[in-house]
């Protein structure tokens, strides 16, 4: 940390309020809203959608949407409150002290612009003539570390990878050696290795360019590995305030404390401790609470709480906390009571897998243009387990499951089987027991579930064809259902856009549940939801799995929430298992050079992300796929020629633990810290 | 690259000639076999048998209709458009003088609308939401709707019969100067173009709201650059593109329109020569002007298209479409 | 910083509200009402089809009585909107006339609608060769002006008020259909359509229990602008002689009867016709682009 005695502040935010019109109404986004970034400073603002984080970067830049505006309080940008710009000088702050780069990089893009062009704009605004502008383009993208930096400043946008779309937006935020650099949610949507890439480049320009940063994100692991100090909001309040390590150590509020226990940590299991939840919801935008926002949710909550509005409270050592109670956190019971089931599924490594596959491949179109989605893909499933399938985009995740479920057909040649029965290729070729056996949750709960249907139609449906109940039995089954999900009749009646996220997934589990299924596809079941709505779903999916002997195949690209369910793991890339295993053994090693970089690229919130294995260059497209091993263009052990030229063996140990690499067993890679919960 | 973008013209050509082969599949359904029997329905329920069938003979109605589409098609091969029956005389130079005079008449149309509705569309857009906005919203929302035989009669009172600025007819005197043959056009021109405009002016605006909204259009703000260079450089280039389909559908929609307003104005285009060969069920003259006005948009669109595959970066290096 | 954006920037989206849903339905209506240019298309729309429905009982004259003595005479007392070249009553033919195109207009609507969607819902549910052959002749049809196609059909088959219908609507039929085609691909890649299919249920199941209830919406909307378009391209048709017959007190009849005498100066005889014609067709579309607004909401 700097010392922010000598300067005024980079950016400054005092009592900042915004509201924004709807219907006619004044929806309070942000209340009161108080930070300070000093020179050189890494600030991290954490909070769940709709927390109002990402309102406060455009109020800085005064970009808000054209409904909203601040109803309170000055945004100050080196010491100058910039309500009091007026256009020129707004224009001179966007164009030399303020850069900002935010989620979803390809459309923050010009489209019809060369990315040359693109960057040396900003060069122009400063004063540089075209040929010097473009010079110094060039040279920006290579301070970002992009190879062949020419050849990318004639690329148009769409002809970039997300990874490298990133960069770019980063280098055109950094060209104008910005004071204060705004990232909102900058890795989101990307894949994990390429969003660590990116945090790591962040890292290191921070240093070479000394810009103060703002760093906006819902991810606890990334703020804490990039950040000095970190604010959490809820509910358009700043709840918590202070220097990472510590705040995330022994945080002082009751909201960050269960943030931070709702994530899956290393070391829990499904079959050991139920993760912790926060229970209830946000409150409602523009909803009027008396006293503490958090109350409703709160485990300490008592009559002050629910009159009367917490005051800041300054906790020393730059910590402050916006709670009554903030002395009392550590006594926070663990919200989550669910009585761990008593037995155990059995092993059944000798009994019938209740899926196997088999030499699956999927091509799409034809040579030369062919994609192979899934080369060679065998697999078996226990029942009651949970086989957790990892992979990046262009993995073939969604591949598979497709195939499995009937929607798109596999290659000839390949092999499905559920209980031993051969699965057809198509749905409609399925024997009934067949269909009402295998069932799917869908990633999305806004895409899966039909939003002109109530929720007893969404259930109700599913019962009459999977269950085969009518009148009065479908009923019964439906509550049934609705009760194992958590849910209440009370919410039969609801559409799903009345329906918070997590109902709606609930709603999804049970419709899948409605048959009596021996296998779920869970497709990233909760990548779409909050930390601590994601925390009750994956409970859910546990108990559900330990009372029915439910087999899942979990998809997912979130190693905590593979980790936490899976009994098997299964890591693919370009479509080709790499390895495949025991859940404890694939976690602990010996890794696949991939697997390992997965590994290490997901940060953990206690700050250290180990640097031990980076990737670098994007993911090959399925097109025109490496030759040898597939991993080998982005493989940092790689060793010899043999990995260009010849596909490494799958070789198992005793212990059914695959991997697909040329390294001999003793010279891969294993995990530093496996330790228990 | 490139041989992906000769490949997609290549492909875009190859369906735009389908296509004209079913219009003429159809067109040739339309006028030879879905009046049953041409001669009937030219002489009328009354006439005599044998005048009948000397008609259809004389017509080449009576041969196998494959038979008659080949020949028919043969014929336009080598410009052979067939006898009118009306005019007694080869269709061809009837359709060629005619498409010279509408083509004059769409161009008016456009040289008129085309600005305009643009201007429009991108003022309302940069004041979306205040007056000026709802104002051209609404007057294009309006005009657009108003049928262009009624929209005449309302210029002609005005124009032609209560201020007498302009010539009631659109045809010019023999060997008139370019100037007064603009000066005939203006009036028929107006009715088309005031239909158009809504259209032209609410796609453009569309266009600019969405790439005014776009996240594009905030980073260019963001970099501090002029708000003329952000309106300039990033969204009108990215607003307009999609225009070019939208203005060439409609030339399409235009040719229509001429049908009513040249038979209005007594105008010699392929409108009114269309009209015409419907009224006199001159059959070969209908079939050769309503195939001409289908070619004409086929050829059109397909030009459109490539022209906007040309000019956005998306398209023309290939991959996403 | 409240009034920071300044005029000229770019407005951002606007945050959707989240929406207080079960009054969802009340809301669409209650934005309606709100609405001043749904109120005075609902006027005119009313107003007109109440002249369809019961125009002939309270007309002062019969709009089909000539009267020979007294052709042409201007806007009077007698005549409130003067009488034309048979000296038949204008007023009383300007009310009686909104009654075949009120009758022809919306059942053709209705044809395109209930083909242009199912056309839809198949060819974007199957995609494929389907849609590949069905959008190719779509295209086909849409290549020719609607009012080129309708003059051909009406010459073919001679033009009577069964035909107009049927060929106003199948003329309207691909329009529809590519609307609704496109809302069936976006809806076709939701995973709720996976759903239906992992659980066994049938293409025809799918495209209407499904699909079809949340892509309502467009095809109201795009009901509503076709009805507008029906009946601005029947009045063309009648102007030109192939839709109403006559002696029917028609509007775009009408002009066409009495054009010819404009420049003699008897303006009545057509301008009263042009203006309820213009009327009619602006008040459809100004319920038209309420409705479509309301619920873009």
């Amino acid at each position: 940390m700097t010392d922010l005695t000598v300067s005024p502040p980079v950016l400054e935010l005092r009592d900042v309020s915004v509201c924004y019109r709807m219907r006619g109404r004044a929806v309070p986004v942000l209340s009161r809203v108080s930070l300070s970034l000093g020179k050189g400073e890494v600030y991290g603002l954490v909070g769940e959608s709709g927390s109002g984080k990402s309102t406060v970067a455009l109020a800085v830049q005064r970009v808000l949407p054209s409904n909203g505006y601040v109803s309170g309080g000055q945004a100050l940008v080196n010491g100058r409150d910039v309500a009091t710009l007026d256009r020129a000088a707004l224009r001179q702050m966007r164009a030399r002290d303020v850069a900002m780069v935010f989620q979803d990089p390809g459309r923050a893009l010009n489209p019809s612009l060369t990315i040359g062009r693109q960057l040396a704009e900003v060069f122009e605004i400063l004063g540089s003539a075209g040929g010097e502008a473009l010079r110094r383009a060039e040279a920006m993208l290579e301070r970002v570390r992009i190879s062949a930096p020419a050849r990318v400043m004639e690329r148009y946008p769409h002809q970039l990878s997300g990874g490298m779309q990133q960069r770019v937006v980063i280098a055109m935020a950094l060209a104008k050696d910005p004071s204060l650099l705004i990232l909102d949610e900058p890795t989101t949507g990307l894949d994990a290795t390429i969003e660590a890439e990116i945090l790591d480049l962040v890292d290191t320009l921070r240093r070479e360019f000394g810009a103060s940063i703002l760093f906006i994100s819902h991810n606890l692991g990334a703020i804490a590995g990039l950040c000095d100090r970190v604010g959490v909001l809820y509910a358009g309040r700043l709840v918590e305030e202070g220097p990472v390590r510590p705040l995330f150590r022994a945080p002082r509020h009751p909201y960050t404390v269960g943030l931070l226990r709702c994530l899956p940590r290393p070391g829990l299991r499904k079959n050991l401790a139920p993760l912790d939840t926060i229970p209830g919801f946000p409150p409602a935008p523009g909803s009027i609470v008396a006293g503490c926002v958090f109350a409703p949710r709160c485990g300490l909550a008592d009559e002050t709480c629910r009159t009367v509005d917490p005051p800041q409270v300054a906790l020393g050592e730059g910590r402050v906390s916006r709670c009554h109670h903030h002395d009392r956190v550590g006594s926070l019971v663990h919200e989550a009571v669910r009585a761990m089931p008593a037995a155990q599924p059995a092993e059944h490594a000798n009994g019938t897998p209740v899926l196997e596959l088999a030499s699956l491949s999927k091509t799409y179109g034809t040579a030369p243009y062919a994609v192979h989605a899934l080369r060679d893909v065998s697999l078996r499933l226990m029942p009651g387990q949970t086989l957790g399938l990892v992979g990046e985009s262009g993995s073939g995740k969604s591949t598979l499951a497709h195939a499995l479920l009937g929607l798109i057909a596999p290659d000839a040649g390949g092999r499905m089987a559920l209980d031993g029965a051969v699965l057809a290729p198509e749905v409609r070729r399925r024997a009934p027991e067949q269909i009402k056996t295998l069932q799917i949750v869908f990633q999305n709960p806004d895409s899966a579930l039909n939003r002109s249907h109530t929720v007893r139609r969404l259930i109700g449906r599913a019962v009459t064809r999977l269950g085969g109940l009518a009148g009065a039995l479908r009923e019964a089954q439906v509550t049934r259902l609705l009760e194992a999900v958590r849910l209440t009749a009370r919410q039969l009646t609801a559409r799903p856009r009345q329906l918070s996220g997590g109902m709606k997934q609930r709603v999804a589990v049970a419709r899948a549940f409605a048959g009596n299924p021996r296998l779920v596809v869970c497709d990233e079941p909760t990548s779409a939801l909050d930390v601590s709505v994601q925390a009750a779903i994956l409970n859910l999916l546990a108990e559900l799995q330990a009372e029915r002997q439910v087999a899942y195949l979990l998809i997912s690209h979130d190693l905590g929430v593979v980790r936490y369910l899976s009994d098997a793991i299964a890591v693919l890339y370009l479509g080709r298992l790499l390895e495949v295993g025991p859940a404890a053994n694939v976690l602990d090693g010996p890794h696949h050079p991939y697997t390992e970089a997965l590994l290490s690229a997901a940060p953990s919130v206690t700050g250290e992300r180990s640097g031990r294995i980076r990737l670098t260059g994007a993911i090959p497209s399925g097109i025109n796929p490496p030759s040898g091993c597939l991993f080998h263009t982005r493989c940092p052990r790689r060793f010899g020629p043999i990995c260009e030229t010849e596909e490494p063996p799958f070789v198992a140990d005793s212990a059914g633990h695959a991997i697909r690499c040329h390294l001999p067993r003793e010279k891969l890679g294993r995990s530093m810290a496996a330790l228990p919960a | 690259m490139r041989g992906a973008l000769g490949r997609f013209f290549l492909k875009r050509l190859a369906l735009s000639l389908l296509t004209l082969w079913l219009l003429s599949v159809v067109v040739f359904f339309g006028c030879q076999v879905l009046p049953g029997d041409p001669a009937r329905a030219i002489l009328g329920p009354l006439a005599d048998p044998r005048a009948v069938a000397a008609l259809n003979q004389k017509l080449g109605a009576d041969r196998p209709p494959v038979d008659i589409y080949l020949s028919w098609v043969g014929g336009l091969l080598t410009g052979d458009m067939g006898q009118s029956y009306a005019y007694r005389a080869p269709v061809a130079p009837f359709i060629g003088s005619a498409l010279v005079n509408s083509l004059k008449l769409a161009a008016m149309v456009f040289a008129i609308v085309v600005p305009i509705g643009i201007g429009a569309g991108v003022l309302a857009a940069l004041r979306a939401g205040r007056p000026l906005d709802r104002v051209i919203s609404v007057a294009g929302l309006s005009l657009t709707v108003i049928p262009e035989f009624v929209s005449s009669i309302a210029l002609i009172l005005v124009f032609a019969v209560l201020l007498r600025w302009l010539p009631l007819s659109a045809s010019w005197p023999p060997g008139s100067g370019a100037l007064v043959q603009i000066q005939h056009l203006i009036l028929p021109a107006l009715p088309l173009a005031i239909v158009l405009f809504g259209y032209i002016a609410r796609m453009t605006r569309a266009g600019m709201v969405e790439a005014l909204a776009a996240d594009y259009t905030r980073t260019a703000v963001l970099k501090g650059l002029p708000w003329r260079t952000v309106l300039s450089r990033h969204v009108l280039r990215n607003a307009l593109l999609p225009t070019i389909t939208v203005i060439a559908a409609q030339m399409g929609y235009a040719l229509g329109g001429l049908v009513v307003v040249e038979s209005l104005f007594r105008y010699q285009g392929i409108g009114s020569l269309v009209l015409g060969a419907a009224r006199a069920k001159d059959f070969a003259m209908l079939q050769a002007g309503i195939l001409t006005v289908g070619a004409f948009f086929i050829v059109t669109t397909l030009a459109a298209d490539l022209l906007t595959t040309l000019l956005d970066p998306r398209l023309r290096t290939g991959g996403r479409r | 910083m409240t009034d920071s954006v300044p005029v000229a920037e770019p407005s951002l989206p606007v945050i959707p509200a989240p929406a207080p849903a079960e009054r969802r339905g009340r809301g669409i209506l209650g934005v309606l009402l709100r609405s001043p240019g749904f109120l005075v298309g609902a006027v005119i729309l009313l107003f007109w089809t109440t002249c369809a429905l019961f125009a002939p009982s309270f007309v002062p004259y019969d709009p089909y009585a000539d009267d020979l003595l007294n052709t042409l005479q201007p806007p009077s007392v007698e005549h409130w909107f003067g009488t034309d070249q048979l000296g038949r009553d204008v007023f009383s033919r300007v009310l009686v006339g909104a009654r075949d195109i009120l009758t022809i207009a919306p059942l053709a609507t209705i044809v395109g609608t209930v083909a242009g969607t199912a056309i839809g819902l198949i060819t974007g549910y199957f995609g494929g060769w389907v849609d590949a052959v069905v959008g190719r002749l779509l295209e086909v049809m849409l290549s020719l002006p609607l009012i080129i196609v309708a003059l051909l059909v009406l010459v073919a088959l001679g033009p009577s008020t069964p035909t107009v219908v049927v060929v106003v609507g199948l003329v309207f039929a691909p329009l529809v259909a590519r609307t609704v085609r496109a809302a069936v691909l976006t809806e076709r890649h939701l995973d709720y359509v996976a759903a239906a299919a992992v659980r066994g249920e049938g293409a025809p199941y799918i495209m209407v229990a499904e699909i079809l209830p949340n892509i309502l919406p467009p095809i109201i909307v795009e009901a509503t602008v076709r009805l507008g378009y029906a009946i601005f391209t029947i009045a063309s048709l009648s102007f030109l002689g192939f839709g109403v017959q006559p002696p029917s007190p028609d509007w775009g009849l009408s002009i066409a009867e009495n054009y010819g005498v404009l420049v003699g100066g008897y303006w009545w005889t057509v301008v009263f016709d042009t203006i309820a014609t213009a009327s009619l067709i602006v008040g459809v579309n100004l319920v038209a682009e309420s409705l479509q607004r309301a619920l873009a909401e």
